[in-house]
């Protein structure tokens, strides 16, 4: 085991969360959020993306500023490569979710993080989205995530971090477990 | 006038005690210390569940030296084994004639009710009025299955834990055993040994040794505290409460039962059984780290337990090990065909107790029964036996005696209380 006698300084407000977590224990509506997200086509297969808003504790809520994200296929595609292949943004969506867990679980373990570095790598045989062979799955077929964290841990407890980060995140659960989607049309 | 009033009585106590189980018996013995008048209600005969609710061999997690009731130790000639459910029964059967237990058998309580000064306990055989309830009726009355369950392809045989007795009971073919608990690994390994080929599906788990250093683990948790840790010393009581049964295994050779052994023997582990689609069983992709996480924590338990041997150094055993890491393949299998690879479905996905026959304000917006360490929400409701009730042995035969001397305590207060109460109520009529 570790010793720890400083309080550990990560930016993450433990004593928020863990709050939270008590108060949302007994108001189970509270905790009932709507992510969201628009987009619109641009030109070929460049689309852009906006995030504004958010639905949480009851009520409707705005980001600081408007968020926006260009995604794009590459030049090996035979497009512009505006922006980020939507795939990517999938390992984004990982890379940032794990590593929010980990920083606030080191918190909540006292651990002070000096870096956090994540390698992600994703498997996929585009002989699926290309039609080419029906066995081939569009998606994934592994991610491999590495981290390289220097903190004033053991490996061990360095170990146990990226567990419980992964135990505890929405989109390693998105990633990893059938999520139910519903894709709806209208004629403008 | 109500339906229940007009029933017969059949007698009243101070406390009535549901279940002839270890719970019930230990706390009937220490009631009868403390001269409190009681009864004890069992709808079968004592130990009931241990003789009809148990697959054919299941044994104990706890060696037999570990057995203990209030003022009665194990006494038989293999203190290292471990007791069938068989044996189990007739160990607490025997606690039963050892301390005269007042039990009436073939008793089926069917409601409880709260009465002027107390509760109203209807049974099949007549109501109890009573001014304290102990519900000592077991933990695992009823399989947990999820609601999965419900989409599984007809061709598929589905059975829990509770139904399932021996391999004969399977259409030959595969088996998807779904839940890593001691019980999911016991009945994995005897079903791939039955010549049906098992699939595990794995969630969070508890990965144990039977043996370490020398010493059967069970032993090591006691001499270190760990069985003794209390409920209030825990950061997270409800998950601490959730936690899967060890994987452990009571066997003559005193073998260690994992997912490596399984793996070994041809069982294919799995992650998580997360939907079904079109007669497709969908896994999660979490495996690998649930059994990181598994590792971890097994290997957290034995530093703590090297560490104390450290400064305890208790004779005799052996010098440190670690075991191999959980192996999980190169690449997880996410999905099965249900009916073709999988002929039978087995739950192994936990049990909870049974209370639908309260009639009480007792519980909480999921249905759990709302207690404070066996105290329930309604005052001189008590209850017993469930996991970490009030210290990590709480649900262990041996874990019976410190809750039920504490709990015991509590009833014999409450029962001053409330009869000085009744007194000062008399008083003032009087008056």
């Amino acid at each position: 085991m570790t010793k720890h006698t400083a309080t550990a300084t990560n930016g993450v407000n433990v004593a928020a969360l863990l709050g939270a977590r008590e108060a949302l224990k007994d108001a189970p509506e509270a905790a009932r959020f709507k992510w969201r997200a628009t987009s619109e086509w641009v030109k070929g297969t460049h689309n852009r993306a906006t995030v504004a808003g958010f639905f949480g504790l009851g009520t409707e809520h705005q980001h600081r500023q408007t968020y926006k994200f260009e995604s794009d296929h590459p030049e090996i595609f035979a497009s512009e490569d505006n922006g980020a292949t939507p795939v990517e943004f999938v390992l984004v969506g990982l890379a940032g979710c794990l590593t929010a867990g980990i920083a606030a679980v080191a918190q909540n373990r006292n651990i002070q993080l000096h870096s956090v570095k994540a390698t992600l790598e994703a498997g996929m045989n585009i002989q699926g989205i290309l039609g080419i062979d029906p066995d081939v799955r569009n998606g994934f077929d592994g991610i491999k995530v590495h981290y390289d964290i220097d903190a004033d841990a053991s490996a061990e407890d360095i170990a146990a971090l990226v567990a419980q980060s992964q135990k505890r995140s929405a989109v390693f659960d998105v990633i990893a477990n059938p999520t139910d989607v519903t894709v709806t049309a209208s004629k403008s | 006038m109500s339906e229940s009033a007009s029933r017969g009585i059949a007698g009243t106590a101070d406390v009535v005690v549901i279940g002839a189980g270890h719970s019930g018996l230990a706390m009937s013995y220490l009631l009868g210390q403390r001269s409190l008048r009681h009864v004890v209600l069992e709808r079968g005969e004592v130990a009931n569940s241990w003789r009809t609710e148990r697959w054919d061999s299941l044994r104990l997690l706890t060696p037999n030296w570990m057995a203990r009731l209030p003022g009665y130790p194990y006494r038989g000639d293999d203190p290292d084994g471990y007791m069938s459910a068989g044996q189990a029964a007739d160990f607490i059967t025997a606690y039963a004639t050892y301390t005269s237990a007042p039990v009436l058998t073939r008793t089926t309580v069917t409601t409880v009710a709260q009465s002027r000064h107390g509760f109203r306990v209807e049974t099949s055989r007549g109501d109890w009025l009573c001014q304290a309830v102990v519900l000592a009726t077991g933990a695992f009355n009823k399989p947990v299955i999820p609601r999965l369950a419900e989409v599984m392809p007809a061709n598929v045989e589905q059975l829990s834990a509770h139904t399932y007795r021996n391999p004969r009971q399977l259409s030959p073919g595969g088996v998807l055993v779904v839940g890593a608990s001691a019980t999911g690994l016991q009945l994995a390994q005897e079903i791939q040994l039955s010549g049906r080929p098992v699939t595990l599906a794995v969630g969070e788990h508890v990965r144990l040794p039977r043996i370490y250093r020398g010493r059967d683990i069970q032993w090591w948790m006691l001499a270190t505290g760990v069985l003794d840790q209390r409920i209030e010393e825990v950061d997270d009581p409800d998950r601490a409460r959730r936690v899967p049964s060890p994987q452990l295994v009571g066997t003559p050779d005193r073998a260690t039962l994992d997912l490596n052994v399984l793996q070994g023997q041809g069982v294919k582990i799995v992650g998580r059984l997360m939907g079904i689609r079109d007669s497709v069983a969908q896994f999660s992709g979490s495996l690998r780290n649930v059994c990181a996480l598994a590792d971890l924590k097994m290997n957290r338990l034995l530093a703590w337990i090297d560490q104390w041997a450290e400064s305890n150094a208790p004779s005799g055993i052996g010098p440190t090990e670690r075991f191999v890491p959980t192996l999980v393949g190169e690449t997880s299998q996410l999905e099965l065909k249900l009916g073709e690879d999988i002929r039978t479905v087995l739950w192994a996905t936990g049990s909870k107790p049974d209370f639908s026959w309260l009639d009480l304000p007792i519980f909480d917006r999921k249905g759990d029964l709302r207690h404070s360490r066996g105290v329930a929400d309604v005052p001189g409701v008590y209850v017993l036996g469930l996991p970490y009730l009030r210290r990590r042995k709480s649900s262990f035969i041996h874990g019976a005696e410190d809750d039920v001397r504490e709990l015991s305590t509590h009833i014999a207060d409450y029962l001053d209380r409330s009869t000085s109460q009744i007194k000062s109520r008399l008083r003032s009529v009087a008056i």
